[in-house]
């Protein structure tokens, strides 16, 4: 697909702060199932550090805003053209080894509840089929939470989203994580966009999801919050240990409060489709 | 007990030969001239204000860590395998930590287990594939180390994050040279205080490729409520750098600036002396107020040097000590010129019964242990207090390692019934830039209970002047 992303990220401070720094995994990576054809973030006031790509691929820049600053816009637009790889993030350079993501972190940390459902999915699976697994591990995190906005927020941990049994996509992604790790697969959290269809007008697009790693194979995308693994309609943005070291922009530190955040993403066709971009 | 140790004056009734001079110093004291001196050094110690935990110990900050008067003595020739030995160890930890956040080399080549590293708290996701200036990682290395004998060394731990007690050993020099003047004159006593010139040296051969004028190098600390605070002051004031705290910094740009009165000035190496979870809110721990938002970012693109680099610490852990003569065969191609002290890892089954079986002669520690705390020392405990350590083993084992009761070597010590003997360990600090360089001493650290093996100054130990005797 030739998708078209507008993502805006506004900042609204009541007391001005003096200074804000951001540091931004903003700028998809091209790779086997993903073309960048145009990015740019705007942001007015900011001056701008120079960009490196870490040792997980993602692309990573400093935003500093000189006080006073009371509000902050982001604006991100672009175009990117995905294929369906089933999942399978390929020819996407990094130099992290997988082992890293073994370790647990505190949104992930795992629980009774968690290494229970973990240990019941993988019941009749083959110890030596590591695809299989992960898979039968993302349906079953599929099957126990619901998909409900509103009941979790950004803090609450895989363990107390699975108590629940409901949550938002980073609930599943973080469980789904959490699980795998228990059983020495190592997993991440990928922070990206959905395109939904345009049928319903626009639906917020702003997405996460859980990468798995497969030996033999490399890491695979697996989205439980939609029971499937990510296609052409997903863009990848960027990815970390859990949600929050993987977020797209980290800005608010120890005692700054930013009153009010306000995040949309909007997906849309490319127009026009070129013919040899049609997949 | 029968335990022989080592004592590294006197030798039956012979004086040893780095200990001769003092023979006559210590023959020259009366009673109340002593007492004097020691009270006039504790004076000294106290208007200087040096009141500090040594190296990471959970103490009471205001608390004066015992000053022993008299030295601990090494001849020219003792020091010159131990620098050997120590520089060798500080190059193959760095060529150590270049390799894993690199190829990782060593562990595909079967040398070191990658579950160990990559799974290892201390190893940074944030800085794989980073290569810092001159691909050096750990630029002060603080080095543990015991004597059995008189050729026999061994290092105890490294620490290759930022090590601290170095101002201590200035301190207990400076001390020592104004009280006995005339032992300075009369000996040639190796001098350490070119260590803050070298350390200045060492910043400045990192300063990053962008940096095209005189770097400047500026010390961070977590604030005057740090137990080291007291260090990080003295160690500026020295090299005649700034020492800030994280809201004296901030990122614009590609640099790291310094707020001054003359404005913003660009800062191109940062001695930090707080841990990497503190460095930047917006890389590691979010709520951190000790840091500076964004600084990970100029890091890794070059604008700014941070030592010792952020990841530096995967080295230093017990678990990795275990393979550090394999690093010096690996990445040297030499023979270790010290030994490490053996180990045996609880978290492997058939080691852990071995230390089940001999709790009695052994000292067991906590994996991320340390001040002494949380240890059992065997041969001096009570079966009550091995049953109990025995129980803890058991219910976590991955947690404990376990070496045998090393006979610590003694020097003497004025304790108050005179002079007697005391055991002691020492930690030189190694520096790592273009050159590997160390100044001729450390610290030593000595336990000032008769009989007791542990120098942490939490369980009573105290420091003395560490002399090295010029050829």
């Amino acid at each position: 697909m030739h998708l078209h992303v507008t993502h805006i990220t506004r900042y609204r401070f009541e007391k001005p702060l003096s200074r804000v720094t951001q540091s931004h995994r903003l700028t998809p990576a091209s790779f086997d199932g993903q073309t960048v054809q145009t990015w740019l973030i705007e942001a007015e006031g900011a001056t701008r550090g120079a960009c490196f790509r870490d040792g997980a691929g993602d692309e990573i820049q400093t935003l500093a805003f000189k006080g006073p600053v009371s509000s902050i816009d982001v604006i991100v637009t672009g175009e990117v053209i995905t294929t369906d790889t089933s999942g399978v993030l390929r020819g996407h350079a990094e130099t992290a080894n997988p082992l890293t993501y073994l370790r647990e972190t505190p949104l992930t940390l795992p629980d009774e509840n968690i290494r229970k459902l973990a240990e019941a999915a993988l019941d009749a699976v083959p110890e030596s089929d590591l695809l299989a697994r992960a898979h039968a591990l993302a349906t079953a995190v599929a099957k126990a939470i619901t998909y409900a906005p509103g009941e979790t927020e950004a803090h609450t941990t895989g363990a107390e989203a699975l108590k629940q049994g409901k949550g938002v996509c980073q609930d599943h992604a973080h469980v789904l994580i959490s699980a795998a790790r228990l059983f020495d697969l190592p997993a991440r959290y990928v922070s990206g966009y959905l395109f939904a269809g345009e049928e319903d007008g626009p639906v917020e697009a702003s997405h996460g999801w859980a990468e798995i790693f497969v030996a033999g194979l490399g890491w695979v995308g697996f989205d439980a919050a939609n029971a499937c693994c990510p296609d052409d309609r997903y863009i990848r943005l960027g990815s970390g240990l859990e949600a929050s070291d993987a977020a797209p922009i980290r800005g608010i530190v120890g005692g700054q409060s930013c009153e009010g955040l306000e995040v949309s993403v909007m997906i849309r066709p490319a127009k026009p489709m070129q013919q040899g971009q049609q997949q | 007990m029968a335990t022989e140790y080592f004592n590294e004056m006197f030798d039956g009734t012979t004086v040893r030969d780095p200990y001769r001079f003092l023979e006559n110093w210590l023959k020259d004291m009366p009673h109340e001239l002593r007492h004097m001196k020691q009270s006039e050094a504790e004076a000294l110690f106290r208007r200087i204000g040096i009141t500090f935990a040594v190296y990471g110990e959970a103490a009471d900050t205001d608390r004066l860590i015992p000053f022993d008067m008299f030295p601990r003595v090494f001849t020219a020739d003792e020091w010159r395998k131990l620098e050997r030995g120590i520089k060798q160890r500080a190059r193959a930890l760095n060529a150590f930590l270049a390799d894993v956040y690199d190829r990782g080399e060593i562990i595909r080549a079967g040398r070191i287990p990658a579950e160990l590293v990559y799974r290892n708290e201390a190893y940074e996701l944030a800085v794989t594939g980073f290569r810092p200036p001159l691909g050096v990682y750990s630029h002060i290395v603080g080095i543990d180390l015991v004597r059995t004998g008189p050729d026999q060394f061994f290092v105890l731990e490294d620490n290759c994050r930022t090590p601290s007690g170095v101002s201590y050993m200035l301190e207990n020099r400076e001390i020592m040279m104004r009280m006995f003047p005339q032992l300075f004159q009369e000996n040639r006593i190796a001098p350490v205080d070119g260590y803050a010139r070298l350390l200045r040296r060492t910043l400045t051969d990192v300063a990053p490729a962008k940096c095209d004028s005189d770097p400047t190098a500026v010390i961070l600390t977590p604030g005057r409520f740090n137990s080291a605070y007291y260090e990080h002051s003295f160690l500026a004031d020295l090299m005649g750098v700034d020492l800030v705290e994280g809201q004296d910094l901030f990122v614009d740009g590609d640099y790291c600036w310094m707020r001054t009165t003359e404005g913003p000035r660009r800062v191109d190496v940062i001695y930090r002396r707080i841990d990497d979870a503190f460095i930047d809110p917006l890389c590691f721990r979010p709520d951190s107020m000790l840091g500076v938002p964004g600084l990970m970012n100029v890091y890794r693109s070059g604008g700014v040097t941070i030592c010792s680099a952020p990841g530096a610490g995967v080295a230093d852990d017990k678990a990795i000590y275990i393979h550090v003569p394999e690093m010096i065969r690996f990445y040297l191609g030499e023979e270790p010129i010290l030994q490490n002290v053996p180990t045996w890892q609880c978290a492997k089954r058939d080691e852990c019964k071995y230390v089940l079986e001999h709790l009695s002669e052994l000292v067991v520690k906590e994996v991320h242990g340390s001040g002494g705390y949380g240890m059992l020392v065997g041969p001096k405990a009570s079966k009550g207090d091995i049953e109990a350590f025995a129980s803890k083993i058991r219910e976590n084992p991955a947690n404990y390692i376990a070496q045998p009761t090393l006979a610590l070597s003694t020097t003497p010590t004025f304790v108050e019934e005179g002079v007697a003997p005391r055991h002691v360990d020492l930690r030189p600090y190694c520096l790592v830039g273009k050159d590997v360089n160390l100044v001729p001493g450390g610290l030593t650290r000595v336990a000032l209970t008769e009989g007791s093996l542990v120098v942490n100054s939490s369980q009573g130990g105290g420091v003395k002047d560490t002399w090295v005797l010029a050829e």
